[in-house]
């Protein structure tokens, strides 16, 4: 490493982070006044890019290219964002500013999903490249290294927008109305303000933060489908570290982000004795380092006031009555159990392979459930566990490890997964520990999509086959139903036994539990290491149904489909899990063969759901019970 | 004989507003003593450093002799402190009998077991429990759907699965019909004199704290202003003027 490349790349870094810091200050902003996290805020981001692209090409094609149509487009695809984001709020986020968090944070997970699916019917699939920069297009010679003007001129743009901010919320009207919102909301309409509107002009101008990164990252990397989810969980870690709520923190924490990964770059490989390191393939570690770090030491974010101030709303099926299984129950699973046993004996391939999918989702849906349901955390990003579960299984298979093996290092490897990422969410709670799932389910993916050599990259690992006893089909789906069968009596009984109750107890009334003896951290750290060893089975059994996995397996959708079967099935549901998986995968290859932009259904079926039962489909489990 | 919990010099502030000053008390065992004052006294707080859930900033807490300031709650209560809150605190998804279990699951250790072998032993422990606190009646009943002064005799029962040492109740009637005031403190005086507990409670209701209180504790403003038996606390005209206003108790 010489000084000249630190340097280049601390440039490179403050030049990335500046984007990071604008998509980050809106999402903190729009959290600080309506306490709702957006995670469809990657999305405005992209949408930003993609508009940049196509405004910016139409003026240069009407009005000849330079400086208005490349500024022009930027900012009027800014506006355009922010237009949209004020009609998601108006629309939909309005309608759920009362409802339970993981409702809220589902709904916009939705938009998620409409968003890249719209994106991909308008824009195509190609990643777009944008111009460069009318007038910045050139290099600069610093230390004998040429670094391109565009990213000096992105270095300003973050502190610029840091002190406009700062004026906006401490020099204007608007930003004492903000102020008195993010720290009172009930001063606000004590004051006489117009509440509906002070949430959509914030919700606007956070998603204008969010489209004006997008459009001004295009000159640096192409427009394409993936920036929704990378960036949004880059946010989450800045938000996370620089504390909720908190801008200059935001601020703080996407420069260090953006120094670390400098770091692990201009570092480079490095070789110390027989070991060799290459330090660039590190940086979502470094990023993940960082956090740690400043997780360990000061848990509410740098800047951050305590968690306190985020009062999470559970649901409402987390305050109703549980009831243990009874003999009925069991009657009803044994003949489940037996439906499912005499599948092989109906000679349909086809309904074999879709009952592969239920059990494996079932299983999947169920370890979600514990963790969710009777542990009380929010996962965004369960299929991290599947997905590592899958991979070590695949890996093994590969390094001629023998099937049972295999089948048994998934869980192993899933488990230590959990208990290193469980370590930090444990310690968080509400939408803290959402984001966290999420961001860390997305560095699982960020690794296993770029470490090539180890997980085949983006084309996965292909070839995973269980061994000659389960070649056959009908053999493989004995196997599939006794393991999920046995994996989730098991799961059943742990949640219904001492620790279990231990683990629902803390989610309960965390201050009962730790009055009666329970260590309720610890309790919730192993409950997120068994919720993720069974997810990791899942994972394993998904690899061989499938004989290739690649890091589609455990991409952020995949977690969202799983938290979805989860509510359609219900939180404390015995059988919740079944049902909702039996749902969710019939409805998806329905769908699935009818259009190729079956996740914007999903998305859409999410938003009619939570707004149609904003608060939660218990309400409509109860209401179907009482007809 | 010693007490069973000793208070020296405690201190706790919340961003300026001083909670509880220099408070400095003891409980024997086998003996029941009120912590009184009005709202804002600092009761709660008092109760809230003893059990561990708030760091004193100052003083000492010993519990049969030994340091028990800074420990977290969970660590205190298996020494020996058991708990009522203010606002019940119960485990609304779970039935009585399940919510009692899950307590003497705790006090065993036992609560990180995966897998239990002989669930019905728990089930007759909480039940012998459910009996003594007189809502054996209730014991399949979903905590969710009691009545707030049923959940506050669970929370009685949840606290003595800890066979604890020291017994805090922080307003434990309150919500309460009259005659079940007098039945639940007639237990919490059968707890002391039967299993030499030392209890510890705080109660709106004079009616109950000088029918059973052997001692009272008055706090007003983070301080102790008057401490003794009922009659002389009764008779203190500082007592007075705190609880009827200054110009009424002169
Ligand atoms: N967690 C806290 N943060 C800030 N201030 C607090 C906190 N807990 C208590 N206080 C303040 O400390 C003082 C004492 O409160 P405490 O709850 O101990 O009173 P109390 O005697 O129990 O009153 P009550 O009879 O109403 O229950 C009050 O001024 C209260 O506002
Ligand atoms: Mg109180």
């Amino acid at each position: 490493m010489t000084l000249a490349s630190l340097t280049i790349q601390l440039l490179n870094g403050l030049a990335s982070s500046s984007a990071l810091f604008l998509v980050a200050a809106g999402l903190t902003l729009i959290f600080g006044v309506t306490r709702i996290v957006n995670f469809a805020h990657g999305s405005l981001y992209m949408l930003g890019a993609y508009l940049a692209y196509s405004i910016g090409a139409t003026f240069a094609a009407l009005l000849g290219p330079g400086p208005f149509a490349f500024w022009g487009g930027a900012l009027l695809a800014a506006l355009c964002v922010a237009a949209i984001g004020a009609l998601i709020e108006a629309l939909l986020l309005k309608r759920l500013y009362d409802a339970p968090e993981l409702l809220q944070l589902t709904a916009t997970f939705g938009v998620v999903l409409i968003v890249r699916d719209a994106v991909l019917a308008l824009w195509g699939p190609e990643d777009l490249l944008g111009p460069r920069a009318p007038g910045l297009s050139g290099t600069l010679q610093i230390l004998d290294r040429a670094v391109p003007q565009y990213d000096l001129f992105l270095i300003f743009v973050g502190p610029l927008v840091l002190i406009a901010l700062t004026w906006l919320i401490t020099r204007t009207r608007f930003g004492v109305v903000v102020r008195a919102a993010s720290e009172n909301r009930t001063l606000t309409s004590a004051l006489g303000i117009d509440q509906g509107k002070l949430y959509t002009a914030v919700f606007a101008l956070g998603a204008f933060l969010a489209g004006l990164a997008g459009a001004l990252q295009l000159p640096r990397e192409p427009a394409n489908l993936g920036m929704d989810l990378a960036t949004v969980a880059d946010a989450f870690v800045v938000t996370v570290v620089g504390g909720l709520g908190s801008i200059p923190g935001a601020f703080l924490a996407a420069l260090l982000i953006g120094f670390a990964k400098a770091l692990c770059i201009a570092l480079g490989t490095v070789t110390v004795g027989d070991f060799t390191f290459a330090f660039p393939k590190l940086t979502l570690v470094a990023e993940f380092v960082v956090m740690a770090i400043v997780l360990a030491l000061r848990p509410h974010g740098l800047l951050g006031t305590s968690p306190a101030m985020s009062p999470t709303t559970p649901l409402p099926e987390h305050r109703a009555i549980v009831v243990a299984p009874t003999r009925r129950d069991r009657r009803v699973a044994i003949a489940v159990f037996v439906v499912f046993a005499l599948l092989p004996f109906v000679n349909d391939d086809y309904a074999l392979v879709l009952a592969i999918d239920v059990l494996i989702a079932t299983l999947f849906a169920a370890s979600l459930q514990f963790l969710t349901g009777t542990g009380g955390m929010t996962s965004f990003g369960h299929a991290a566990y599947f997905g590592v579960g899958s991979y070590a299984a695949a890996l093994a298979i590969k390094h001629g490890v023998p099937f049972a093996g295999a089948l048994a290092l998934a869980p192993l490897a899933a488990f230590v997964a959990a208990l290193v990422f469980g370590w930090f969410c444990v310690r968080l709670a509400g939408v803290y520990l959402a984001m966290l799932t999420l961001a860390f389910a997305q560095i699982v993916w960020s690794i296993a999509f770029q470490w090539d050599s180890v997980t085949g990259g983006s084309n996965g690992i292909v070839g995973v086959w269980p061994g000659e006893w389960f070649a056959d089909r009908r053999s493989f789906f004995a196997l599939t139903l006794v393991t999920v069968g046995v994996a989730y009596a098991a799961i059943v009984a742990i949640a219904n036994g001492p620790f279990g109750h231990a683990l629902r107890g803390a989610r309960d009334s965390p201050l009962r539990a730790a009055a009666i003896g329970i260590d309720v951290r610890n309790r919730q750290w192993q409950g997120f290491m068994l919720a993720g060893a069974f997810a990791g089975v899942a994972g394993a059994l998904f690899a061989f149904s499938k004989g290739s996995i690649s890091p589609e397996t455990l991409a952020i959708p995949r977690s969202i489909d799983v938290l979805v079967m989860v509510l359609l099935g219900g939180l404390n549901a015995l059988f919740g899990p079944l049902i909702g998986a039996a749902a969710f995968t019939w409805l998806q290859d329905t769908l699935a063969r009818v259009t190729e932009y079956w996740r914007a259904f999903v998305g859409a079926g999410i938003l009619i759901l939570v707004l149609a039962f904003p608060q939660g489909l218990g309400a409509l489990g109860r209401r179907l019970r009482r007809r | 004989m010693s007490a069973v919990l000793e208070v020296i010099d405690l201190s706790k502030a919340f961003d300026g507003v001083q909670a509880v000053r220099n408070v400095s008390f003891s409980v024997p065992a086998g003996e029941l003593i009120a912590l009184i004052g009005p709202n804002g006294a600092g009761k709660t707080t008092c109760f809230n450093l003893i059990n561990g859930q708030l760091v004193p900033d100052a003083g000492v807490v010993r519990l049969d002799g030994k340091r028990i300031d800074g420990l977290p709650p969970r660590q205190i209560a298996h020494k020996g402190v058991s708990r009522t809150f203010q606002v019940a605190a119960t485990f609304a998804s779970m039935t009585v009998r399940e919510n009692v279990e899950l307590a003497l699951l705790a006090h065993a250790r036992r609560d990180g077991v995966l897998f239990e072998r002989r669930p019905a032993a728990w089930h007759d422990r909480a039940d012998a429990l459910l009996a003594r606190t007189g809502i054996g009646a209730l014991a399949n009943i979903h905590c969710a759907t009691l009545a707030y002064s049923d959940v506050k005799r669970v929370e009685l029962a949840l606290a003595l699965a800890n066979e604890p040492a020291l017994l805090l109740m922080d307003e434990p009637t309150a919500g309460m019909a009259h005659s079940m005031r007098s039945e639940l403190m007639r237990l919490a005086v059968d707890l002391a004199r039967g299993d030499r507990l030392a209890v510890l409670f705080t109660e709106h209701d004079m009616d109950v704290v000088f029918g059973f209180a052997d001692r009272v504790i008055v706090l007003d403003r983070g301080s102790i202003i008057a401490e003794g038996t009922p009659d002389a606390v009764r008779a203190n005209a500082q007592v007075q003027a705190v609880y009827l206003g200054p110009d009424e108790g002169a």
